[in-house]
């Protein structure tokens, strides 16, 4: 029977290249660690996790203010993003005309697709001198980098709190309104409630783009291994001390540069678990970027 | 509850606070576009575009980093599509719901997730030193490829998932095979959903910078071999921006990078909005 075989090797050549992104993510794992380990055991785990001073030429890698300015970096920018996004999320699925809503998605969409480096020129030539003025110091800062990490994120927290909006049954708003409920309260007490899980996820989602950006954030944050005492303190990323430094690391120091990115590995995946354990079963709109 | 205002009077209030929000973001995003496209668009002209760099980029044209560009997406793309139609099409045709189809799904989340250095250490340490490829067009566009894969096998699985099954049903009852059906009926129906996905995988390509500035080099030539390295147009950008090379040609640049995107934008929601006319019209 040719026809069977033939759709024996075709079920088994697709299953392959389903199989492909564990290959690879196993493969990334793989590589990541064998080249990062080697730092982790010559500094100890704790030294290097907690230690406070990262000087390769002295020997010394500790990571600790690099962790504080990533975290800090990052809950900065959602504090501004999460509730612009989900407002703006709101305004998209329940009162934007439909004429406004055909300019505001592929607009968001545009908003998600520019280069990121794009986003940390412009941060570089218009906000840092803005901040300087403003602020003092030499505008490169936390704020800085997260004033611009906002815009970045904004994106994907309005397209996926977009779609958990949108799949709310419409029953749910037609019940409270039928209730002499107003828009706002059936907004406020309905729709949000109900749409909580996948508000959430797009938090996430936002969160792990926060934690993932380089270079826009080497541009603007100033790139101190310091832990900051102000938010207009220059700080450095984790991401970034792996994009500065690569260029010339040698020896431990290379190895370093790959235990940060273990560093980084992991901090995505505990995400991606909180993520599944919400279950919510997130659509991939068209358009809607990054996951 | 405590109702210290009146429903009427925070409906309205509330209903401002949502206008301001869609605004203020559109706002944003004009702003930005604009004032890059105001401040790169006098610089852009056909020689700028068609003109090769004089010293180091300071002055002259960007072609062979649009070049570059071009080459590392088309191989990304390239390998990625297969990859990620192929296990589209395996995880919504074929697949169950076993322990297997849900590490393929984390596997795919994670690699949409990592960080794209990451992915750079990676294709620094695997394509560029392991497998000997150096820097170059080939360890950079595969690089990307990696990034690319589960945007293109996302944006597939939705689209193959949303036909209509009774297709697939008509087909298989007139005799063919499961792989015709797929071949003859499914992928055919799917396929604007799948040519969106790879769009969208490519624009993740052409916007990528910290994936490639470890694996592509830093070349200021055109690459003539998928061994020659490279300066993709977002790499380019950064090295005239934070070495301060020439700000009138990083502003070009990143006129060019945006109106790249904007085109993407544009064919990608005309393709969907084609896609959707078609499916409401029959």
């Amino acid at each position: 029977m040719p026809k069977w075989d033939e759709e024996f090797f075709i079920e088994k050549g697709l299953l392959l290249t389903a199989v492909s992104s564990i290959i690879i993510i196993a493969l990334i794992i793989l590589f990541v660690f064998k080249e990062g380990i080697p730092a982790i055991e010559s500094t100890g785990f704790f030294s290097f996790l907690f230690g406070m001073d990262w000087a390769p030429t002295k020997g010394e890698y500790g990571i600790f203010p690099m962790i504080i300015g990533t975290l800090g970096i990052t809950v900065l920018s959602l504090l501004m993003a999460v509730p612009l996004g989900v407002f703006c999320a709101i305004f998209l699925a329940e009162i934007a005309p439909s004429a406004m809503r055909k300019v505001l998605n592929p607009t968001i969409q545009t908003l998600a697709g520019i280069p990121s480096v794009v986003y940390g020129f412009f941060g570089l030539v218009l906000l840092v001198p803005f901040m300087r003025l403003q602020f003092g110091g030499t505008g490169f800062s936390m704020f800085t980098a997260s004033v611009i990490l906002t815009v970045m994120i904004l994106p994907i927290i309005v397209s996926v709190s977009e779609d958990a909006f949108r799949s709310i049954p419409l029953e749910y708003k037609e019940a409270s309104l039928a209730l002499g409920a107003t828009h706002w309260q059936t907004i406020k007490n309905v729709i949000f409630p109900a749409a909580i899980p996948g508000v959430i996820t797009s938090v996430i989602l936002g969160m792990g783009r926060a934690i993932g950006e380089t270079l826009a954030i080497i541009m603007v944050a100033g790139n101190v291994v310091q832990i900051p005492s102000s938010i207009f303190d220059p700080v450095r990323a984790l991401t970034s001390n792996i994009a500065i430094e690569m260029g010339y690391a040698t020896g431990i120091h290379y190895n370093a540069l790959f235990a940060t990115g273990i560093v980084l590995i992991f901090m995505i995946i505990v995400l991606l678990v909180i993520a599944n354990y919400l279950h919510y079963k997130k659509k991939v709109t068209m358009g809607g970027g990054y996951l | 509850m405590h109702r210290i205002i009146p429903p009427k009077i925070s409906q309205k209030i509330m209903t401002g606070v949502f206008w301001a929000s869609g605004l203020l973001t559109i706002a944003i995003l004009l702003v930005i576009i604009g004032y890059v496209l105001l401040k790169g668009l006098p610089v852009v002209n056909l020689e700028f575009i068609l003109g090769d760099p004089i010293d180091s980029g300071r002055s002259g044209g960007i072609f062979p980093f649009i070049m570059s560009s071009i080459y590392v997406t088309l191989l990304a793309v390239l390998v990625a599509t297969p990859l990620g139609v192929g296990a589209a099409i395996y995880l919504s045709e074929y697949a169950g719901e076993g322990k297997l189809v849900k590490l393929i799904r984390f596997g795919s989340e994670t690699l949409a997730s990592i960080p794209s250095i990451v992915f750079g250490l990676f294709g620094l340490a695997f394509f560029v030193i392991y497998l000997g490829f150096g820097w170059s067009v080939l360890s950079g566009g595969l690089t990307l490829a990696l990034m690319a894969l589960p945007t293109i096998l996302s944006a597939s699985e939705v689209s193959i998932e949303s036909i209509n099954k009774s297709y697939a049903e008509g087909s298989l009852a007139l005799g063919a095979t499961k792989w015709q059906t797929i071949y003859r009926v499914v992928i055919p129906a799917a396929l604007p959903g799948i040519s969106t996905g790879v769009i969208l995988g490519m624009g993740r390509a052409i916007a990528e910078a910290a994936a490639v500035l470890y694996t592509v080099g830093a070349a200021l030539m055109i690459p003539t071999s998928l061994m020659d390295a490279a300066r993709p147009l977002p790499l380019h950008l950064y090295i005239l921006a934070t070495e301060g090379l020439s700000m009138d040609n990083a502003w070009g640049t990143a006129a060019v990078l945006v109106l790249m995107i904007l085109i993407i934008t544009v064919v990608t929601n005309t393709l969907v909005d084609r896609y959707r006319k078609k499916m409401m019209g029959r």
